[in-house]
C-alpha cells in the first residue's frame, strides 16, 4: 500500500469512528433501559476483572520492589527510596497504563468478539429492524460502564501493587516496614493521583469505544470475528500509548 | 400493503438487483423466490431498511419509507416483525426474555401483561414450557418458532421472513410454513417470505415474485407457477424429479 493510500485508509477509518461515536447519541432509548444495561456491563467489565487486576498488580508491585532494590546498591542511597520509586512508578505508569494494556486484552477483546458475533448472527440487524438504534443500545452502556469501572480498577491496582511491594520488601528483609511506609509518604505529589485518574478515564474511553467500533463493523464469519478482536486489542494498545505520551506532555 | 418502486442496489461495481417494482398484499403470504445469489435477501433488506437502495422507493401503506426522516422510519419499523435466517435470538437472554424484548423496549405494558402476551405467542407457535431455556438449549426448528413468536409479539402490521426453512428437516419446514401462513391470515398482516424452497412455494405462495440475476422476471400465484411460460422460472421450478413428473403429466 502506498503512503497516500495508507493515509486515505487511516483517515477513512478515523472518520468512520467519529461518525460511529456520533451515532451513539441519536435515537436513544429510555434512561431506565440504559441504567439497567450499564449496571450489567459494570458487573461484566468491572467486577469480573477485579481478581485479575489484584493478582497482576500485587505481583507487579512485588517485582518492581525487588528489581529497584537490586539496582539501588549504593550505601549513600537510603533504602526508603525503593518504596518511593515503587510508588511513583505505580501511580504514574504501572497502574493506569500497563493495566490498561491488560484491560484491553481482557475487556476489549471480549467487547469486540461479543459485538462481532452479534453482527454475523444478525442479532444487530434484529435490533435495527425493531426500530432500535443498535449502536447506541449496545455500545453506549459499555463505554459508560468502562469509564465508571476502569478508574476504580486502577485505584485497586495501585493499592495492590503497593501492598505487594510491602509484602516482598519486608518479608525478604530488603527494607523495614517503617522504611517502606516512610518511602511511600516521602515527597508525595497529590497531582500525580489526578494525573493517573485522568489517564484512566481517557484509556477506559479509548479501549471501550475502539473495541466496540471494531466489533460492530465486523462482517463475514467466525474468522473475521477473531480478526476484529485482534485488531481491537492492537488498535487500543496503540491508542493508549499515544494518549499516554500526549497526556504526559500536556499535564506534567 | 407494501409497494416497491424501481429498487436497485449495487455493491461497488456489482449490481445485485436492478429496477424492481411490485406490490405485496395485506393478509397474504407474499413470496420472493429465486436461485441463490439472485438478490432476494438484498431486496428484503432494502425493503426493511437494513440496506439503503441506490434508486427507488418503498411504501408501507402509502408511507414512503425510503425518503422519510429517521423518526418516521423508526415508527414504521416498530410495526415490523422479522424472522431471520438463523433465528437471530439474543444469546445472553432466555427464550422468554427474547420474546419479551420488543415489549420491554417499545411498550409501557405492565410486567404481568407482558408475560401473558409472551405465553400467548409461545402457545401460538406450539411451544410451551421453554420460557426459561437459553437459545443454545433448543433445536433449530424451535429457534425459528421462538423467532416467529418474537416477531409477532408486538402485533406487527408487517412480517418478514428470510429463508425460514433453511437448515430444517422437511417436516419441520412444513410446520413453519403453515405457521407463517396461519399467522398472516389470523392477524391480517402483510407477510413477505424469501425462499428458494419449492415446497414453500407450492404450499404457501399466495403471491409470488420471481427474481433472476437481480431482475424481476415474473409474478403470480402458486397456481400459475407451473405454466408461467418463463423459461428461467421453469428451470427453477422443475429442478426436482417430483416437479418434473408433474410437468410431464
Amino acid at each position: 500500500m502506498s503512503n497516500i493510500a495508507l493515509e486515505v485508509y487511516c483517515m477513512k477509518g478515523f472518520g468512520k469512528y467519529i461518525i460511529f461515536l456520533g451515532s451513539l447519541f441519536v435515537r436513544r432509548e429510555t434512561f431506565k433501559t440504559y441504567y439497567t444495561l450499564t449496571l450489567e456491563e459494570c458487573v461484566q467489565i468491572g467486577v469480573k476483572s477485579i481478581l485479575l487486576f489484584v493478582l497482576v498488580s500485587t505481583f507487579m508491585g512485588a517485582v518492581t520492589t525487588l528489581q529497584t532494590g537490586a539496582n539501588l546498591v549504593s550505601p549513600f542511597v537510603p533504602r526508603f527510596i525503593i518504596s518511593n520509586v515503587v510508588r511513583e512508578m505505580t501511580i504514574l505508569e504501572l497502574a493506569p497504563t500497563i493495566m490498561a494494556i491488560i484491560y484491553a486484552g481482557k475487556v476489549g477483546s471480549s467487547m469486540s468478539g461479543g459485538l462481532g458475533t452479534m453482527r454475523i448472527t444478525e442479532q444487530i440487524d434484529a435490533l435495527e429492524v425493531m426500530g432500535i438504534n443498535a449502536a447506541s443500545y449496545l455500545v453506549l452502556p459499555k463505554i459508560v460502564a468502562s469509564i465508571l469501572m476502569y478508574p476504580l480498577l486502577v485505584i485497586i491496582s495501585g493499592i495492590c501493587a503497593l501492598f505487594g511491594g510491602y509484602l516482598v520488601g519486608t518479608l525478604t528483609g530488603l527494607l523495614t516496614p517503617t522504611e517502606y511506609i516512610y518511602g511511600i509518604r516521602y515527597s508525595f505529589n497529590e497531582f500525580f493521583i489526578t494525573f493517573a485518574m485522568v489517564k484512566s478515564f481517557v484509556f477506559a474511553f479509548l479501549i471501550a469505544s475502539i473495541s466496540s467500533f471494531k466489533g460492530y463493523y465486523t462482517h463475514g464469519g467466525a474468522l473475521e470475528v477473531g480478526i476484529a478482536s485482534t485488531q481491537a486489542v492492537t488498535t487500543s494498545i496503540i491508542a493508549i500509548l499515544l494518549a499516554d505520551y500526549f497526556l504526559a506532555y500536556l499535564m506534567l | 400493503m407494501i409497494k416497491i418502486n424501481n429498487i436497485s442496489k449495487s455493491f461497488g461495481d456489482k449490481t445485485i438487483i436492478e429496477a424492481i417494482t411490485g406490490g405485496f398484499e395485506k393478509g397474504k403470504t407474499n413470496l420472493i423466490i429465486g436461485a441463490s445469489g439472485t438478490g432476494k435477501s438484498v431486496l428484503l433488506k432494502c425493503i426493511v431498511g437494513l440496506l439503503v437502495p441506490d434508486t427507488g422507493n418503498v411504501f408501507y401503506d402509502l408511507r414512503n419509507f425510503t425518503e422519510t426522516d429517521k423518526e418516521m422510519r423508526s415508527e414504521i419499523r416498530r410495526e415490523i416483525g422479522m424472522l431471520f435466517q438463523g433465528g437471530a435470538l439474543f444469546d445472553s437472554k432466555t427464550v422468554e426474555e427474547n420474546i419479551m424484548f420488543p415489549l420491554n423496549i417499545l411498550t409501557t405494558m405492565p410486567a404481568s401483561e407482558k408475560i401473558e402476551r409472551v405465553n400467548f405467542c409461545l402457545n401460538r407457535v406450539g411451544l410451551e414450557g421453554v420460557n426459561k431455556k437459553m437459545p443454545s438449549e433448543i433445536s433449530g426448528g424451535m429457534k425459528k418458532r421462538v423467532g416467529i413468536a418474537r416477531a409477532i409479539v408486538n402485533n406487527p402490521n408487517y412480517l418478514f421472513c428470510d429463508e425460514p426453512n433453511s437448515g430444517l428437516d422437511p417436516q419441520t419446514s412444513i410446520v413453519i410454513d403453515e405457521l407463517i401462513m396461519e399467522i398472516t391470515h389470523e392477524f391480517n398482516i402483510t407477510t413477505i417470505v424469501v425462499t428458494h424452497d419449492m415446497n414453500s412455494v407450492m404450499g404457501i405462495g399466495e403471491q409470488i415474485m420471481f427474481l433472476y440475476k437481480g431482475h424481476k422476471l415474473w409474478d403470480g400465484t402458486n397456481k400459475d407457477i407451473t405454466h408461467s411460460g418463463v423459461k428461467e422460472l421453469d428451470d427453477f421450478v422443475f429442478t426436482n424429479k417430483i416437479m418434473k413428473s408433474l410437468k410431464t403429466n
